[in-house]
C-alpha cells in the first residue's frame, strides 16, 4: 500500500507559504485568488553520492561538474537563466554543449508560460540521454523558496530566485572546487550576482571559452544586448523599411472587434512579392501585396491584417516573380555603393512587379499590422555562394552571408558564420532570430549541416525536416514496450487460459489470403471469401491486431501518436511503430499464425449486406500474393484450388460493389501517381519513371476496405456518439471551381457540374478528348485541386450532417484497416474492440479533448507525410531525368499540357513523368487573361503569332540545370513544340 | 491560466508543492463555540469550516418529531469571502440544500438516535474559506463537533477527496485541481471500514474508480488519527481543568484513574 502522510505547514510560516493575488477574468471581474505552497527538505539536488539528498531519483549530476572549460578549469555545472533557453535553445541541444545543466523550476515555468513548442523541445531536452540535465524544484525547497516583495515586478523576482538558487547550489555542493556557473544575457542580472558572490557570465563569453567554441558560436543566437548581428553602416543610416507593429492589445481588440483579421499567412509560390490570408468573413482570401504589406510575414504565421477601402483593391499578379532573379544583386553585408545603384533598381523592378496587379478580377486587399503568433521553425537552407564577400576554404572570418531556404514560400535569411566556406554545397538548417524593421531580410543563425547538396543522405533528411517528419530511431522506452520474446514471439498454443487467445474466434481454417503491391513488408490485411450454405456468400476483412501489442497511454502509443502515419518516401520508410510489431508481430505474414481483427460479412450474391460480425480472430493466412500474381491466379481458367475460387469470388463482388458505390455519386479521381525504378537496392539510382497502372485486383482490395471501414465506423459511431474516430471529407466550396470552370468553358466547351458528388463525377466523364485520351485525366488530376482534402475528426465535436465522406459518397467513414502505419486506425480498433465488449475503453478515449487533440496532430502528419513523399518522388524523378539526359546524350523532351498561363510564363504538367514545370519567356509576348492564351508574337518566332492556350498539348525540353547560387539542381523547361522558346 | 499550471509535473510534485500521497495540513480547534454543545473548526490547508451542534433537544416544530428516534437537521451557511470572487448564496440556494442533505444522510446511520426519540439534534455548518475539499471538511468537523457535544456515534467519519491526474491518482485536492481532474469524496468510518459516503459530479473512468476509492479509504485512517489525537488532547484538557478545580481538590489520583479509563474508551474508536 502507498505511504499516505500529512505534510504539516507551521501557521507561522504563512507568510512564506501563501501566495495572494489578484487576477481579471474574461469578464473584467476581478478576484482574489489564494494559494498556498509546501516547503520540503526532501527535493533533491541530484547530485551523485549526495550525502544530503540521498535517494530522492536518478541523480545525474557528476559530483565534480565538468572540467575543459578555460575559465572554470576546475569542474563546473551550468545554471542558465529563462532568456537563455528562450533565445539560445539551439545551442542548449547541441550535444558539443556537454557540462551537466541544472535547470530550475523558476526557470520551466517561467519558460513555458512565455512559449510552449520552446517548452516541448526543454522537456524533451531533459529526457534525453544524452545531456545531462536535472530539473530542480527550487520552489518546494525550504532554502531557495522566496517571495516576491512589495515593489518587485515578476521578472525580477525571478531573477533573485534564480539567483538564490545558484548561491544555494555553490554553497551545497560537497567540498570540491567545483562551480555553479550561472548564464544570463541581463547585465543588470549578472552584476547583482557578483556583488553576491555567485559565479556568473554571458552566453557567448561562456561558450568562447568552451572547448568547440568556433561551432557553438555560430549556433548562438543573436542576443539584444548588443552581442548579435551589429547593424551595419547602411542600415543604421536608412530608416525603417518597414512599419511597426501595433501593440498585441491592440491587435487583440481590432480582432475582437472585427476591424482586423486574423488568419494563416500564406506566401504565394510564384511571386515573393505577394502573399494571401484566408479568413471566413470574406469569400476570398485578403491579398497582400508588395513587402511593405505583407510586413515581415514569413509563410504560415498567424497574423492580423487590415483591409484597405474597396476601391483599392487589386487582383493577384499573374507574373512569376523569382526573388533570385530580381535580388540577385542584394548584398549580405548591405555597403554603401549597393545602397546607391542597386538599391534604386531592386525597388523599380519590385514596383513594377506589384503594380500590375491592376486588372483583372480584384479580390480583398490588405496590410499584415500586426503578428499573432510567430511559426518559425528551422528551414532548411542553402549558403548562397555570390553573397559570401571570402570564399577561400581555410578562412575563418566572420562573415555575414544569405542563406536560401529550399522552399520557394520563404524569404531568404541572413545569417552570420565563421565557416561559411565550408558550408557551400552543403544542406544547412538554419533558424530566424528576428526580423528588424530597418531589415529586409530576417536574421537566423546556422544549427547544423546535412551533407552534400544531392547527396542522397542529405536530400532525404532535409525532406523530413522540412516536413517536420519525426524520424529518430525509436528510444529505449519505446522499445521497452515490446513483448520480451522479440522476433521469437508466436501466438501461444490454443486454451483457455492464455490471455491470447480471451475471447478470440479460431479462424485459422479460413482460406485467408493477403493481397499486396510487390516488396511489401507490412502487411495489414487479409481476406477471404467462402459461400454459404443458403447461397449467400461469407466474405471476411482481417486486419492486423495492433492494439493488442500497443497499449494505450505507454510509451510506444504516444509516440506513435506523435508520429501519427509512416511515411513513404522513395527509398525510405519512416515507421510509426518499431519495425519489429510493423514487419513482423503484427504483419500478417503467409504460413504463420498472427492476431487479427476480423470483419466479416454475410452478403447476397448482389453484394447487399445481410450482415456483419466484429471479432477479434487468430488466422493463418494461407499465401501473399501481389497485385499481379492475384490477376494473373484468378484469369487462369485451370487453377480451381480453394484460394483461388475466393480470389474469383472477391472479385465479383467488388465489382459489383464498385459499381453501387459508383451509382451513389462516388468519384473517380485522379492525382499523378509514378513509380520509380530504382537500380539496385544498395545504390538506389532511379534508372526510370513510369506511371503506376493499376489492375483489377487493386480494385478488388480497395473495395473490400471501403465496406470495412464503412461498416466499422457506423459501429463505433453507433456505440461511442461522442468520441468516435471518424473521417470525412466535406464536399468544396463552389466558388473552387470557378476558375476550373470558366476554362472548360472558353477553351473546350465543356460544363462542369460541381452540385453534387454525383453530378461532378457525370460531368467528369463527359470531359473527354477523342483525340488525346490523356486529357481526361489531366481534367481529373485539376479537378481534384480544387477539392478539399480528407480529414480525420471527433465524432462529438461537429454537427452530425457533416460527417459525410464527399469523395466516396458514403454517409459516414472511418479508417479502420491499417492500423500498422495510421495511428488513427489504432484508436478505431480500441473503439471496435470496446464496441464489441472485448475490452474496455481507455479512459483517455472517453475524453472528446484528448480525441480531438490527437486527431489533430494525425491530421497534421498526415498532410505533411502526403507532401513528404511527393517531394520524394520529385526528387528522385529529377535524379531519373538527369540520368537519363546523360545517357541519351541530349536534352529530355516529353510531351506536356498546359495548365496555367502567365503574363510572362506558362505552367506545364508533364503526364508521363508527374512532374510540373515553368517555361518562362524573357522576351514580351502578349498575354490573354480571359482566354488563359499567350501568344508569342512573330518577330520572335520568326513565322506568324502562335498562340498557346490552357489544355493545349505541347513539346518541352527537360533539363537539370544546377543553380550557380543555390546548388539547387532545378528543372528547367523550354518549349520545343510549336515554337522553339530557348533563346526566348 | 490554469492550462498554464501542471497538476503533476515530471517531479512527481503537485502544484503546492505537495507529493501524490501528501495530505494538506490539519488543523483542529475543539468547542471553540462556547454557546453550542459542541463545535468544531477544522482547516484542510486553506479551506475552513466551523460546525457547532445544539442538541439533543426538544424540536422547535412539533411536526417535525418522530416517535421512535431524533431528527436531525443541517443547515449549511457559505460565507459570502468564503470563495475568491464574492457571491451570497442565499438559504433556499439548492446547491446548499443538497450539501446539507449530503451531511445529513452521511451522519444517518452513524449517530445513535434511537437513544433520543422526540428530540432534535441540529448541526450548523459555516463554510469560512473554500479551497478545494470543503465537503471533506464539513463531514470531519462535524463528527468531532458531535463528539464534543457528547452525542453517542457508532465511529468517527473520516472524509477525503481523491482524484485521478491522467492515471495517477492524488489525494486532498485544492481548488486549482478540483476543477480539472474527476474526483470522488469518499467518508469512511475507520474502525468498521465501513464507507456512509462516496459522492462525485464529475465523469470517472470505472477501471479508475477502485484505485482511488481504496486509497481514498486508507487516507481516511490517516485522517482519523489525527482527528483521534485531537479529541484525546481535548478531552485530556478538560480532565486535567476538572481535577485542577477546588470543588475535587484531593481527587487527583481518582481524576487521574478517570483519565485513564478515558482514554480506554476513546481507544475503542
Amino acid at each position: 500500500m502507498v505511504d499516505i502522510t500529512i505534510k504539516k505547514r507551521p501557521q507561522t510560516d504563512a507568510v512564506v507559504t501563501q501566495r495572494k493575488f489578484f487576477k481579471k477574468t474574461a469578464r473584467g471581474k476581478v478576484i482574489k485568488v489564494l494559494r498556498e505552497r509546501y516547503l520540503r527538505d526532501d527535493v533533491g539536488c541530484g547530485i551523485q553520492g549526495c550525502q544530503a539528498c540521498q535517494g530522492q531519483g536518478a541523480d545525474v549530476l557528476p559530483p565534480a561538474g565538468e572540467a575543459g572549460h578555460t575559465a572554470y578549469p576546475s569542474g563546473h555545472f551550468v545554471l542558465p537563466d529563462t532568456n537563455v533557453f528562450l533565445s539560445q535553445m539551439d545551442l542548449l541541444e547541441s550535444p558539443l554543449l556537454s557540462p551537466p545543466l541544472i535547470l530550475l523550476q523558476t526557470v520551466l515555468e517561467e519558460v513555458r508560460h512565455r512559449s510552449l513548442p520552446l517548452y516541448n523541445r526543454l522537456k524533451a531536452l531533459t529526457k534525453s540521454d544524452d545531456k545531462r540535465v536535472w530539473v530542480f524544484y527550487n520552489e518546494w525547497r525550504r532554502e531557495t523558496a522566496i517571495i516576491r516583495e512589495d515593489n518587485e515586478t515578476p521578472n525580477d523576482r525571478n531573477d533573485r530566485s534564480i539567483r538564490r538558487a545558484a548561491a544555494w547550489y555553490q554553497s551545497h555542493l560537497p567540498a570540491t572546487s567545483a562551480r555553479v556557473v550561472l548564464l544570463t544575457d541581463d547585465a543588470a542580472n549578472r552584476r547583482k550576482a557578483q556583488a553576491e558572490g555567485i559565479t556568473v557570465s554571458s552566453v557567448r563569453k561562456y561558450v568562447e571559452g568552451t572547448k568547440d567554441s568556433a561551432q557553438l558560436l555560430d549556433l548562438l543566437a543573436g542576443g539584444d544586448d548588443g552581442e548579435g548581428i551589429e547593424p551595419t553602416r547602411a542600415v543604421a543610416a536608412r530608416s525603417a523599411l518597414y512599419e511597426d507593429y501595433l501593440p498585441t492589445a491592440t491587435v487583440l481588440a481590432g480582432v475582437k472587434a472585427g476591424e482586423l483579421y486574423q488568419g494563416h499567412f500564406n506566401a504565394n509560390p510564384y511571386n515573393y512579392l505577394e502573399g494571401s490570408v484566408s479568413v471566413p468573413a470574406f469569400n476570398k482570401p485578403i491579398l497582400l501585396v508588395g513587402r511593405a504589406n505583407m510586413n515581415r510575414a514569413v509563410n504560415g504565421d498567424v497574423v492580423a491584417v487590415e483591409v484597405f477601402p474597396e476601391a483599392e483593391w487589386k487582383a493577384p499578379g499573374d507574373e512569376v516573380v523569382d526573388q533570385e532573379a530580381t535580388l540577385k544583386n542584394d548584398d549580405a553585408e548591405d555597403t554603401d555603393e549597393e545602397g546607391e545603384g542597386g538599391e534604386g533598381e531592386v525597388r523599380a523592378e519590385e514596383r513594377k512587379a506589384v503594380e500590375v496587379g491592376e486588372k483583372g478580377e480584384k479580390q480583398p486587399t490588405g496590410r499584415v499590422v500586426g503578428i499573432v503568433k510567430r511559426n518559425w521553425r528551422a528551414y532548411v537552407c542553402h549558403i548562397d555562394s555570390t553573397s559570401l564577400s571570402n570564399v577561400s576554404a581555410t578562412s575563418l572570418s566572420q562573415q555575414t552571408v544569405f542563406a536560401t531556404p529550399v522552399s520557394r514560400l520563404l524569404p531568404r535569411i541572413r545569417l552570420r558564420t565563421r565557416q561559411a566556406p565550408q558550408l557551400l554545397g552543403q544542406k544547412i538548417l538554419v533558424t530566424i532570430d528576428s526580423w528588424p524593421v530597418t531589415s529586409r531580410y530576417p536574421e537566423g543563425h546556422f544549427v547544423r549541416a546535412l551533407g552534400r547538396t544531392e547527396s542522397k543522405e542529405a536530400e532525404q533528411e532535409s525532406l523530413l525536416l522540412e516536413y517536420e517528419v519525426p524520424y529518430r530511431p525509436f528510444g529505449g522506452a519505446v522499445l521497452g514496450c515490446l513483448p520480451s520474446e522479440g522476433e521469437g514471439w508466436v501466438v501461444p498454443p490454443k486454451s483457455e487460459a492464455s490471455p491470447e487467445w480471451r475471447g478470440r474466434e479460431d479462424l485459422r481454417g479460413l482460406w485467408i489470403c493477403s493481397i499486396d503491391p510487390p516488396g511489401c513488408q507490412d502487411i495489414d490485411d487479409a481476406l477471404h471469401a467462402k459461400r454459404l450454405s443458403n447461397g449467400n456468400i461469407e466474405a471476411g476483412v482481417h486486419i492486423a491486431d495492433v492494439s493488442h501489442f500497443v497499449m494505450p497511454d505507454n510509451a510506444m502509443d504516444s509516440e506513435a501518436a506523435a508520429r501519427g502515419t509512416t511515411v513513404y518516401l522513395v527509398d525510405k520508410r519512416v515507421d510509426m511503430l518499431p519495425a519489429l510489431l510493423g514487419t513482423n508481430l503484427c504483419s500478417l505474414r503467409p504460413y504463420v499464425e498472427r492476431l487479427a481483427f476480423s470483419v466479416i460479412w454475410e452478403l447476397s450474391p448482389e453484394a447487399e449486406i445481410v450482415g456483419v460480425r466484429f471479432a477479434k480472430s487468430v488466422i493463418a493466412s494461407k499465401a501473399a500474393f501481389t497485385y499481379e500474381e492475384a490477376q494473373v491466379r484468378k484469369d487462369d481458367p485451370n487453377m480451381k484450388d480453394e484460394i483461388t475460387e475466393s480470389i474469383r469470388l472477391l472479385n465479383s463482388l467488388a465489382i459489383k460493389l464498385k459499381a453501387g458505390r459508383m451509382a451513389a455519386g462516388a468519384l473517380n479521381l485522379a492525382s499523378p501517381e509514378v513509380k520509380i525504378h530504382l537500380d539496385s537496392a544498395e545504390s538506389s539510382d532511379p534508372i526510370d519513371v513510369e506511371q503506376k497502372e493499376l489492375k483489377e485486383t487493386n480494385s478488388l482490395v480497395e473495395e473490400f476496405m471501403l465496406l470495412a471501414n464503412i461498416s466499422v465506423a457506423s459501429k463505433i459511431q453507433e456505440t461511442f456518439p461522442q468520441t468516435a474516430v471518424l473521417r470525412r471529407h466535406l464536399p468544396p466550396p463552389r466558388t473552387n471551381f470557378e476558375k476550373l470552370q470558366d476554362i472548360l468553358r472558353k477553351r473546350k466547351g465543356m460544363e462542369l457540374d460541381v452540385s453534387s458528388s454525383g453530378a461532378l463525377a457525370a460531368s467528369l466523364d463527359k470531359c473527354f478528348d477523342p483525340e488525346e485520351p490523356a486529357f481526361n485525366t489531366l481534367v481529373r488530376i485539376m479537378a481534384t485541386r480544387c477539392m478539399l482534402s480528407a480529414e480525420y475528426f471527433c465524432s462529438g465535436s461537429v454537427a452530425r450532417d457533416t460527417f459525410g465522406h464527399y469523395g466516396l459518397a458514403s454517409p459516414i467513414y472511418t479508417h479502420f484497416t491499417s492500423p500498422i502505419r495510421r495511428y488513427a486506425d489504432v484508436l478505431a480498433h480500441r473503439q471496435l474492440a470496446a464496441a464489441i465488449a472485448y475490452a474496455p475503453l481507455h479512459p483517455s478515449l472517453h475524453s472528446k479533448s484528448h480525441v480531438e487533440r490527437v486527431l489533430n496532430v494525425v491530421n497534421r502528419r498526415h498532410r505533411m507525410a502526403q507532401m513528404a513523399s511527393r517531394a520524394s518522388v520529385e526528387f528522385y524523378v529529377g535524379l531519373a531525368l538527369k540520368a537519363r539526359g546523360e545517357r541519351e546524350q541530349g536534352i529530355v523532351r516529353e510531351e506536356a499540357f498546359v495548365i496555367r498561363t502567365f503574363r510572362n510564363g506558362l505552367n506545364v504538367f508533364v503526364s508521363k513523368l508527374g512532374i510540373e514545370g515553368l517555361v518562362m519567356f524573357k522576351r514580351e509576348i502578349k498575354f490573354d487573361a480571359d482566354n488563359y492564351t499567350v501568344t508569342i508574337p512573330a518577330d520572335l518566332t520568326g513565322k506568324e503569332d502562335v498562340t498557346i492556350a490552357v489544355f493545349d498539348k505541347v513539346t518541352v525540353n527537360i533539363e537539370i540545370e544546377k543553380d550557380k547560387n543555390t546548388q539547387r539542381g532545378k528543372v528547367k523547361m523550354t518549349l520545343a513544340k510549336p515554337v522553339d522558346s530557348h533563346h526566348m | 491560466m490554469a492550462s498554464r499550471i501542471e497538476i503533476l509535473n515530471d517531479g512527481g510534485f503537485r502544484s503546492d508543492g505537495r507529493k501524490q500521497y501528501e495530505l494538506r495540513d490539519i488543523s483542529i480547534d475543539l468547542s471553540s463555540q462556547s454557546s453550542a454543545d459542541g463545535s468544531a473548526s477544522v482547516s484542510h490547508g486553506l479551506t475552513q469550516v466551523v460546525v457547532s451542534v445544539f442538541g439533543p433537544r426538544e424540536a422547535k416544530m412539533r411536526r417535525e418529531t418522530i416517535h421512535d428516534r431524533a431528527n436531525i437537521n443541517v443547515e449549511v451557511n457559505v460565507a459570502p469571502f468564503s470563495a475568491g470572487e464574492r457571491r451570497r448564496r442565499g438559504r433556499g440556494d439548492k446547491r446548499i440544500l443538497e450539501f446539507a442533505s449530503t451531511i445529513k444522510s452521511t451522519f444517518e446511520p452513524v449517530i445513535q438516535t434511537t437513544l433520543y426519540p422526540r428530540s432534535q439534534i441540529d448541526i450548523y455548518v459555516q463554510i469560512l474559506q473554500q479551497d478545494g475539499g470543503v465537503l471533506q471538511a464539513c463531514i470531519n468537523a462535524t463528527t468531532l463537533a458531535l463528539a464534543s457535544a457528547g452525542i453517542p456515534l457508532l465511529d468517527f467519519v473520516c472524509a477525503v477527496t481523491g482524484g485521478v491526474h491522467s492515471t495517477s491518482p492524488l489525494l486532498d485536492l485544492t481548488t486549482l485541481e478540483e476543477n480539472d481532474i474527476p474526483h470522488v469524496t469518499v467518508a469512511v468510518m475507520p474502525r468498521t471500514g465501513k464507507v456512509t459516503l462516496v459522492t462525485m459530479e464529475t465523469r470517472l473512468h470505472v477501471d479508475r474508480f477502485e484505485d482511488i476509492f481504496r486509497v481514498a479509504c486508507e487516507a481516511g485512517k490517516v485522517i482519523h488519527k489525527e482527528m483521534r489525537a485531537a479529541v484525546k488532547e481535548r478531552t485530556g484538557a478538560l480532565v486535567a481543568a476538572m481535577g485542577a478545580a477546588p470543588r475535587v481538590a484531593g481527587a487527583g489520583a481518582e481524576a487521574g484513574e478517570r483519565d485513564v479509563v478515558m482514554d480506554e474508551r476513546i481507544d475503542d474508536y
